[in-house]
């Protein structure tokens, strides 16, 4: 019973970080119905500039982080205005592959730049801190960190959407652009503000990520198809369900991992597919779509 | 000097033409209304005017400087706001979310705000929080143009503000426009409505295929003429 | 009332160039056939690789430039069907030639369900949920110990050797194994990439092809006229992948060795194919012929610089999307009008009698549709 609870409880966490995951990804397609293939490979973008960061200005690696955040809010911003905006539209061809095209430029340049090697971030044995808990169970540190960031960014989120002139804006623009600029709104330049936002949750996705387990410049796509799974699962148009299905995916994968480690992916899969089978709107999908 | 003036403004979707030339004016402190039958090219002459449509610079000038073909944000910075033909709320917001977007492109405070909207329209402030296309129509209408008021325009372009609603609702809303023209806004409505729009105009406009076929104040302007200009026969 | 003065009107498909085209097809088709007599193993080799590109090529726009299904998962299709070819082969003693069509025919078989999941997804949401797909082929896959599991396996050499058409070049023509394998897998190689492109061709001109059309401009309206979108698509995602799987068999049939991670490749069976179509055209058949050879000039002086060649290459796609997004062919047929394979339907008035106003279009008595086979 411990060991089901155990599992159950490490899919939980495990969910708070592909939330973190699909956070950035559901915040794109709402505002501008961009799904952005380089997701997961900006989030890889992230922990090794945070890796940078620290290795070059020989910082830990929460303040490096919070260098990391502006700049890649900044690269969001330049990404959507430079490139992306040019590419959004009705067609959803030019944004698929233009964002396809990234994500292989991305992959290829962290190869060459920082080589095939697996990386990580440390700090100082909070990776494997553990909290004792009842019955004999523990929970790690980090995860429950991991969790709790997601639960705060989700937060954050939400009030900068429903509470701020900007979030009054962003609705906006994702309802009717056209409307929007006799507003006085810029959409070119809340897109981009919008991207920045995104790339700044992918560097909190980051800096979990990376504390965690190891990473090196080819695991973007899983990441995105991870993210993907979750605010599927979850349903379009709500954060807290995004929460909600990177949890269910957290659990799936732990539960088929404690079954056999190699049905970890499968299991997590599977759990997307029925989801998608039965409910194909998501478990809490928003009434008004 | 003209608050508004456009000469032989023309604007096309595409291949179409849709205005051949149109010379219009309106003084501040004015209410204009331009009249005509369906596809005679006003809410295209308004899509012009906001920077929807592409326009020549010279072709329209606001307070003396060009602004055609400029960019709507400019357009509504520079004080001209539009409440739009078919009211386009924004689904996602609530009503006073609506409101709160029009006053975007608002640096300093002026007249117009949540509160003076409110007063204005009383019954918005009761639904501040619902949807705003869950409203009725007339009340959408309402929020429009509380929506387009938010921005302090010098000008406000209203859109065939009476389509699709009741009689008593659209006496309602036009009840309105003398607080509006009180407010410091002065106003170019498109009607279908011929009764309506003359019995708020100081002058009228009347467009056929692209073109003014008459203008000039309501009482000056025979039923015989207007049906010409309107129909063409 | 028939007024046989009144004009009458004709949908012609036909131009003057895709007249010499057809000519010169055949003439080009004959040619490519008598190849191997005429030239060595690295030609061939590099023909097998340019002609199975294309045939996924052609599919993958019939997918996504024709249908606007724009799929990142046909690496799903091409692993499968090379598994199957794997499975018939060595675990059923399929010969290697019916194996081919059966894994076809199983992958299509297996796109029938999976459409069901997939199309509950639209637009970009789809073509993620495809990439998923490829995904759990590909995990399911390497669980299958006895093709190998996660390190994959090599296709014995009675298969490759042994197999009927391979006999029966070496019975011929007295070539050597190897020689004798590379002709037989550049023959399949060419009558698949012909009948690829015969397939989309008919298809496109058959009424399927306008009801792709329709839902592809606006499916909404589409269903308003009587078009049923769903099937439509289906058909078209079970056509698409009956072709991956058959042109995957083939490849992995003549690399002789699979494992997982190369066989449901994205690189190679999606990102490839992409840059293939849009430098190209997309939705055009002529366009991935072009794309297919710049392709292969790139992929030759290139592929030597590793990470930066795909960089290059992504970056190209991207420059593409951005300024020529109808492709190399794409831009020329606008144009200078040109059509090889006419597909676009015109409105021809045949013998117009009387004045403007007396036209009656009703249809000619018989059933007058031009645009024969060229």
């Amino acid at each position: 019973m411990t060991a089901v609870l155990d599992t159950i409880l490490q899919g939980v966490l495990l969910g708070g970080l592909y939330a973190l995951f699909a956070a950035g990804l559901a915040l794109i397609f709402g505002v501008m119905r961009l799904v952005n293939l380089a997701h997961g490979d900006l989030i890889v973008l992230a922990a090794y500039l945070i890796l940078l960061i620290a290795n070059t200005l020989h910082l830990g690696v929460i303040l490096s982080f919070i260098i990391a955040l502006p700049l890649m809010f900044a690269a969001g911003y330049v990404l959507q205005t430079g490139l992306l905006n040019r590419v959004i539209g009705n067609d959803i061809l030019a944004p698929l592959l233009t964002t396809f095209g990234l994500s292989i430029i991305l992959q290829n340049a962290m190869l060459t730049g920082f080589s095939a090697d697996s990386r990580r971030l440390t700090s100082d044995g909070i990776e494997t801190a553990s909290l004792p808990l009842f019955n004999g169970l523990a929970i790690g540190v980090m995860p429950l960190l991991t969790f709790l960031a997601a639960v705060a960014v989700i937060i954050a989120l939400n009030q900068l959407f429903y509470r701020t002139a900007l979030g009054y804006a962003f609705r906006a623009v994702s309802d009717d652009p056209v409307t929007a600029r006799l507003m006085g709104i810029d959409d070119k330049q809340l897109f981009g503000i919008a991207m920045g936002v995104a790339l700044a949750v992918c560097a909190v996705a980051a800096l979990f990520l990376g504390l965690r387990a190891n990473f090196d410049p080819t695991i973007g796509p899983g990441r995105l198809i991870f993210a993907f799974e979750a605010v599927i699962i979850g349903g379009l148009g709500s954060l807290w369900g995004t929460l909600a299905g990177g949890v269910i995916l957290g659990v799936a994968q732990t539960i088929g991992a404690s079954i056999n480690p190699e049905w970890q992916l499968l299991a997590g899969h599977l759990a997307f597919l029925v989801v998608l089978a039965v409910a194909p709107r998501g478990l809490f999908p928003r009434a008004v779509d | 000097m003209a608050l508004l003036e456009t000469r032989g403004l023309t604007a096309r979707y595409g291949d179409f033409k849709a205005l051949f030339g149109i010379d219009f004016a309106i003084e501040a402190g004015e209410t204009v209304a331009i009249i005509g039958a369906n596809g005679a090219g006003k809410s295209t002459f308004l899509r012009a005017i906001c920077g929807l449509l592409a326009a020549a610079p010279e072709s329209i000038r606001f307070d003396g400087a060009a602004i055609g073909g400029a960019a709507p944000a400019e357009i509504v910075r520079r004080g001209i706001a539009m409440a739009p033909e078919g009211r386009k709320l924004f689904p996602s917001l609530s009503v006073e979310e609506n409101l709160r977007v029009g006053a975007w492109s608002q640096k300093t405070p002026g007249y117009w705000n949540l509160s003076s909207v409110y007063e204005l329209f009383p019954m918005l402030k009761e639904r501040r929080s619902t949807p705003a296309t869950a409203l009725s129509g007339g009340q959408q209408q309402m929020v429009t143009i509380g929506r387009a008021l938010m921005s302090n325009p010098r000008l406000l372009l209203c859109d065939e503000i009476s389509l699709g609603l009741a009689p008593i609702v659209i006496r309602d809303i036009y009840a309105a426009l003398p607080r509006i023209r009180q407010g410091g806004v002065s106003l170019v409505i498109v009607e279908q409505d011929i009764a309506q729009a003359m019995a708020v105009a100081d002058r009228v406009y009347c467009f056929q295929e692209g073109r003014v076929t008459l203008s000039g104040a309501p009482a000056a302007l025979s039923r015989d003429a207007i049906h010409e200009a309107y129909f063409g026969h | 009332m028939m007024n046989s003065a009144a004009p009458r009107f004709v949908i012609a498909t036909r131009t003057p160039v895709s007249t010499v085209a057809a000519f010169g097809s055949a003439a080009l088709i004959l040619f490519l056939a008598a190849l191997p007599f005429l030239a060595g193993r690295n030609v061939m080799q590099n023909m097998f690789f340019i002609l199975t590109m294309l045939a996924l090529a052609q599919f993958w726009n019939l997918l996504a430039g024709y249908s606007g299904l724009i799929s990142v998962g046909q690496q799903a299709f091409v692993g499968l069907g090379a598994y199957l070819l794997f499975a018939w082969t060595i675990l059923a003693g399929v010969d290697p030639v019916l194996a081919i069509v059966l894994s076809g025919a199983v992958a299509a078989l297996i796109a029938l369900p999976t459409s069901f999941l997939v199309f509950r997804l639209k637009g970009a949401y789809f073509a993620v949920g495809t990439w998923v797909v490829a995904e759990v082929f590909r995990l399911l896959l390497a669980q299958v110990k006895i093709l190998g599991g996660g390190t994959g396996t090599a296709l014995p050499r009675e298969v490759t050797n042994d197999a009927v058409l391979v006999s029966w070049i070496t019975h011929l023509t007295g070539a050597r194994a190897a020689v004798a394998r590379d002709m037989a897998d550049y023959w399949l190689a060419l009558i698949l990439a012909i009948a690829a492109i015969g397939l989309v061709y008919g298809l496109l001109r058959s009424r399927r092809g306008l009801a792709l059309a329709a839902i592809r401009d606006h499916e909404a309206a589409s269903g308003s006229v009587g078009v049923d979108a769903t099937r439509t698509k289906r058909l078209v995602y079970v056509v698409s992948a009956f072709g991956a799987g058959m042109t995957g068999a083939l490849i992995y049939l003549s690399k002789a060795r699979i494992s997982p991670d190369a066989a449901f490749s994205l690189i190679d069976w999606t990102a490839f194919v992409f840059f293939i179509v849009i430098i190209g055209g997309i939705a055009t058949i002529e366009g991935p012929i072009i794309g297919v050879l710049v392709f292969w000039l790139i992929q030759n002086e290139l592929s030597s610089f590793g990470s930066v060649y795909l960089m290059l290459l992504g970056a190209l796609a991207i420059v593409i999307m951005l300024f020529f997004p109808k492709g190399i062919w794409g831009t020329l047929a606008e144009r200078f009008d040109l059509h090889l394979f006419p597909i676009r339907r015109r409105l021809e008035i045949v013998d117009r009698a009387g004045s403007p106003d007396d036209i009656d279009l009703r249809p000619a008595p018989a059933a007058h549709v031009h645009g024969g086979k060229p």
